[in-house]
């Protein structure tokens, strides 16, 4: 069993599937097909997460590596090499969960191009697991590239009526973040006298000089930074969501914006320690432009999708606020912030959906008072908007609280303006709430709404399980990832200058 | 006898959280007496475990759980914990039983209501909340239950959704304790950073042992007190509790008046070793609960809403218990929160009791002369008002004179910002006397304001818990005055001092005339001279002072238009500003000027430009690649 190759199994399927649906044309059948594919993946994720050895350290899991493109000399010898650790699998599983959601969403939703749609989903599956597994450099640079495209494809062909605008910001972002991306892969390349191996490349690239660092951490990080997206290049994100459809937008904010703070983690900090530390006050700033900013945004908007979408530029400035402090619990906090955010976020953007296809309307003013004609919805709504509030007992909390912590360690005027975003969180999600669901109902149209069907309900039930479960227990995300975080801080924060490292109090209870 | 509730200790909130979880997932399926009865068993259950725990504390046995690991944090880990000590155990004594109280007074108050279940549901997920803040046993859990009472207030006030108003003062509450608990999430912070812990027994230790620089307290101490002055409805952040009355009575009765509105008395209780130590913040404290002392009884004596006059009421009740914890002799606080819960929760189930006779009627100008038609109502409403207004030998008598000997005591350390608290308070306690008087004179005495007809008398279940908490507000008082001290102080920090000899006799007196004064003034003024009051209004004097004091000094309008709009006002302008003009007109669409020309001009043949573009990308990447590849193996 030990020879299988897992991880190739998983991410591939979905592409596989993708190919195979070119012969599909009934479209009951391409979505069948696509459920079950992606649900497969889903239970390989989970089997994944079963069998993944939690005391087992920093070391790659499930790996596998065979040379792709090489020469004879050894001169070149890209690897297709892949394999997980406890951040990879957090990414992995949380990628593998939401597809098959996205499918259900889609179901009625998409009908125009129903097969092309379906394989631009599946293969932007097999893309986003790529990244997260990679361990060749190389490797990692072509899944990224790779999975953009039918992301672009998916906001831009069956996305809204200004979707043109919002995927040609979008490509012109992102080509712009991955050509300096590029050209920093290939640097390291040749500063490493020719490595491309993610593991060996933080040792095999000590030599540079901090000039060089800085240089290669603006080149990766400039693509990351985008992804994120950190101020001021998050632009892009409010109309991309704002035009995806709901599965496009569940994936954006789910599993795309991880990605820019997976990059930091993986490359940014562990390749150019001294690159990062040298940015780091700079980042910080940013991240706490980002919370404040990203909230204060959504109190001036009125379309809920792009509410919601500036409101993950706010949490993802938790996110890089935690990853920055270069401390352990800042760290973990980071990486269980962004499976929060993915769960979280992707559910309020399934509820959205769930109402736009209703109503065909989205303005937080063409409602109000749908509590009455949709309680089950209503309830959903409010358990997701808690969430996301960071309500301690919940999951959204503990991220926040660790990522604070981290800051507060480290820099604490930064750590005491991100909480201001608490307040602000807050602020807007409660009045959207209000808005939306409480008082009178305003409109005649919506007194015959229908409530959230059972499928719709069972459709957001892992999510608001999951909600809850990581809010008591986060020892499941936290346990498995700890080792991981710690190596990528190895070098930048020596273990030593952690915390205000005392014994552990609880050690002799 | 007791010893097997240590395991158990768990139980008392898994209870009424079991209730919520039924009641939530299935209330809307059951019959409302079925639905009501699981509402209730949770906290009548939690009540018959949480009282062999309270016999543990008395017999002085510390009651600790650790149930699982919460957070690994690095080094550091926190747990879910709970633990009862004397403290803890009064808590929850108060919490359970008159929460039982309340949820069986329910029954009757909300038959009629569409949301029965939901009610009870929230009711019991209030009641697990409270009393996981009651029983943690370290900061983050208690913080847990801090945001957890405050998310059922918020659902409770804005119970009744389909009215804006009641929807918006939830949203106002939940916002306004945002702004305190954004205090208490950094207090916590600083704890933890500083010492490497969350746990109250682990901080203990670290602060006393420690005795490291008092500097590094200040700020975690003023933070902290951030917190309850949300949560326990303080100067600066009161305004949301009066609007909190939004809500169904038996709600303002628990949540506002008995139990959550405490949490922040508790809390500085709960942390007395850290507050003992900074005697600056106490002065703070001090200050700022004298302020809303005076000024909320202040208010409470203008009002005419019959739950707004209550309601301030209770604002300035916990500056007294504040006023108690800030002199250190923290005994006195919770000694107040006691009296406090069960004549105010009294009074409020009464007020719940006539609004409901009068279907839904709350202006106290409307009402007079309900003594006859509602007895029962009338005498056990005259215990609570005595009891308020703090008349020699009820329970609010005790607890009073207790704060009083106690802030004096203070003064007379040397601590002479308390001279001034003292006599706020000593005023306080006049304007309380006062209002409860002219609050049972409105609505009870003298001649029927309107005709009436069919009026809705309570059926037992609203009665039975009036009659309990009559008894307890007249005698409880006397009966735990000569122990509270001594039970409370056994696991507290002890106060440093002592009061003066003449404290007592001092204290006493002054509160005999006080109160006596007071009452008998509202009475004279109402009962007898209701011209003079009019009279007074509207003189030129009298008609300044209404509009301040009617309008809460305008400290509502002042956040309006500074926090409220200025927050808009700029949310609004950075939006256009940066994101819309600076950032996207002239870098991004600068920068990707050619990208977005392109677009526009394809634009007619639709998504076929998306394909194109992809297509492109994916032929430009391939190239890239191609090229790159073709270099390196040059290269090498």
């Amino acid at each position: 069993m030990d020879n299988v190759p897992w991880l190739s199994l998983v991410t591939w399927l979905p592409a596989a599937a993708a190919a195979g649906l070119l012969a599909v044309s009934r479209k009951e059948l391409i979505k069948k097909i696509a459920l079950a594919v992606s649900s497969a993946v889903a239970v390989g994720a989970i089997l994944l997460v079963a069998g993944f050895d939690a005391g087992a350290g920093e070391r790659m899991q499930f790996a596998e590596s065979v040379s792709w493109i090489a020469t004879d000399d050894g001169a070149l010898d890209i690897r297709y090499a892949l394999g997980v650790d406890g951040i990879s699998l957090a990414m992995v599983f949380l990628t593998a969960l939401l597809i098959p959601l996205c499918v259900l969403a889609s179901w009625s939703a998409v009908k125009v191009r129903v097969r092309a749609f379906y394989a631009a989903l599946l293969s932007l599956e097999t893309g986003m697991l790529g990244v997260f597994m990679a361990r060749d450099l190389f490797l990692f640079y072509v899944f990224w590239e790779a999975m953009l495209i039918p992301m672009i494809l998916i906001i831009g062909v069956w996305g809204g009526p200004r979707r043109v605008y919002a995927s040609v910001k979008f490509l012109v972002y992102t080509m712009a973040g991955s050509l300096f991306m590029l050209v920093g892969v290939l640097y390291c390349y040749f500063a490493s006298d020719g490595m491309f191996d993610m593991e060996r490349l933080p040792a095999g690239l000590a030599g540079l000089s901090l000039q060089e660092q800085k240089w290669l951490f603006l080149a990766f990080g400039i693509a990351f930074a985008i992804k994120v997206p950190l101020f001021p290049f998050h632009t892009w994100l409010p109309d991309a969501h704002v035009e995806a459809p709901t599965a496009g937008s569940v994936i954006l904010a789910g599993v795309l914006l991880k990605m820019g703070a997976y990059g930091f983690l993986r490359i940014c900090i562990p390749f150019f320690p001294e690159g990062a530390a040298a940015f780091a006050p700079a980042v910080v700033a940013l991240s706490v432009v980002s919370i404040l900013f990203g909230a204060l945004m959504c109190m001036a908007q009125s379309d809920i999708k792009k509410l919601i979408a500036y409101s993950s530029v706010s949490h993802l400035g938790f996110v890089m606020l935690g990853l920055f402090s270069f401390t352990l619990a800042g760290g973990q906090g980071a990486v269980l912030q962004m499976v929060n955010h993915g769960l979280s976020t992707g559910a309020l953007f399934l509820l959205v959906g769930i109402l736009y296809e209703r109503a065909h309307r989205r303005g937080t003013d063409d409602f109000g008072g749908l509590a009455k004609p949709m309680p089950r919805y209503a309830t959903m709504f409010m358990i997701v908007t808690l969430s996301s509030i960071g309500l301690p007992g919940l999951n959204g909390f503990v991220g926040e609280f660790l990522a604070l912590k981290g800051a507060f360690e480290t820099r604490q005027g930064a750590a005491v303006l991100a909480a201001l975003g608490v307040v602000l969180g807050a602020v807007y999600m409660l009045k959207l709430y209000r808005d939306v669901f409480w008082g009178p109902v305003t409109a005649r149209r919506n007194e015959a709404l229908l409530d959230a069907s059972p499928l719709e309900a069972v459709s957001l039930a892992p999510l608001l399980v999951l909600i809850v479960v990581l809010g008591v227990w986060p020892g499941l995300i936290l346990n498995r990832t700890e080792p991981a975080v710690r190596a990528a801080l190895e070098r930048v924060a020596p273990p030593g200058e952690y915390s205000m490292s005392r014994e552990a109090p609880h050690a002799d209870r | 006898m007791t010893a097997w509730v240590h395991d158990v200790i768990w139980l008392i909130p898994a209870l009424p959280l079991a209730g919520f979880l039924v009641n939530a997932v299935a209330g809307r399926r059951m019959s409302r007496g079925l639905s009501g009865m699981i509402g209730v068993a949770g906290p009548v259950l939690a009540f018959v475990v949480a009282l062999p725990a309270f016999l543990e504390a008395a017999s002085g046995v510390l009651i600790s759980q650790t149930l699982w690991r919460w957070i690994p944090a690095g080094e550091t880990a926190i747990d879910v914990g709970f633990r009862v000590d004397p403290l803890a155990s009064v808590m929850l004594l108060v919490v359970t039983g008159i929460g039982s109280l309340i949820h069986i007074y329910s029954l009757g108050y909300m038959k009629e209501d569409p949301g029965f279940s939901r009610y009870f549901a929230y009711l019991n997920l209030f009641m697990f909340s409270m009393l996981v803040l009651v029983l943690a046993d370290n900061l983050l859990v208690m913080f847990v239950g801090w945001e957890g009472v405050g998310l059922c207030s918020y659902l409770l006030i804005g119970f009744w959704y389909q009215d804006l108003k009641n929807a918006d003062a939830g949203k106002k509450a939940f916002v306004v304790n945002r702004v305190g608990d954004f205090g208490f999430l950094l207090g916590i912070l600083f704890l933890f950073v500083s010492f490497g812990t969350v746990n109250f027994q682990e901080l203990r230790s670290a602060v006393l042992e420690g005795g490291g620089a008092p500097v590094l307290l200040l700020a975690p101490a003023a933070l902290l007190f951030l917190g309850a002055c949300g949560k326990s409805a303080q100067i600066p952040l009161h305004v949301w509790l009066p609007d909190a009355m939004a809500g169904p009575t038996p709600v303002s009765a628990l949540i506002h008046a008995a139990t959550m509105v405490t949490a922040g008395v508790y809390m500085i209780g709960r942390l007395d070793f850290l507050y003992v130590q900074v005697p600056e913040i106490m002065k703070v404290v001090a200050i700022v609960a004298a302020a809303t002392a005076l000024l909320a009884a202040l208010i409470a004596v203008v009002q005419t809403d019959i739950k707004k006059v209550l309601a301030y009421s209770t604002i300035s009740q916990l500056g007294f218990m504040f006023a108690g914890m800030a002199s250190t002799f923290f005994y006195t606080g919770t000694f107040h929160i006691v009296t406090h819960a069960f004549f105010k929760a009294l009074l409020f189930l009464g007020a719940g009791a006539v609004i409901h006779a009068l279907h839904g009627e709350q202006d106290i100008r409307k009402m007079g002369g309900l003594a006859k038609s509602l007895p029962g109502v009338f005498l056990t409403f005259i215990c609570g008002a005595v009891a308020l207004a703090g008349l020699p030998g009820s329970a609010g008598f005790f607890s009073k004179d207790a704060i009083l000997q106690a802030v004096y005591a203070r003064a007379n350390m040397g601590y002479n910002a308390f001279g001034f608290v003292w006599i706020a308070l000593l005023a306080t306690a006049f304007l309380t006397a006062f209002y409860s008087a002219r609050l049972l004179v409105r609505v009870f005495f003298g001649a029927a304001a309107e005709p009436r007809h069919d009026l809705h008398r309570p059926g037992s279940s609203m009665f039975v818990p009036l009659v309990v908490l009559a008894v307890g507000s007249l005698f409880a008082g006397g009966l735990l005055n000569p122990w509270m001290e001594r039970f409370l102080s056994g696991g507290q920090v002890a106060a440093h001092g002592t009061a003066p000899p003449h404290a007592h006799a001092l204290n006493a007196t002054l509160s005999w005339i006080l109160s006596l004064s007071g009452f008998g003034a509202a009475f004279a003024l109402y009962a007898l001279r209701g011209d003079l009051a009019a009279r007074f209004a509207e003189s030129d004097l009298g008609r300044v002072a209404y509009r301040w004091v009617s309008n809460k000094f305008y400290v509502d309008e002042a956040y309006h238009w500074t926090v409220v709009a200025g927050t808009k006002t700029a949310a609004a302008a950075l939006w256009l500003a940066v994101d819309r003009v600076l950032i996207d007109a002239l870098m991004v669409e600068g920068a990707g000027w050619l990208a977005y020309r392109a677009g526009t001009a394809l634009k007619r043949v639709h998504t076929g430009v998306i394909s194109l573009a992809a297509g492109a990308m994916a032929v430009g990447s391939a190239g890239l690649l191609a090229y790159v590849l073709y270099r390196i193996l040059n290269h090498g």
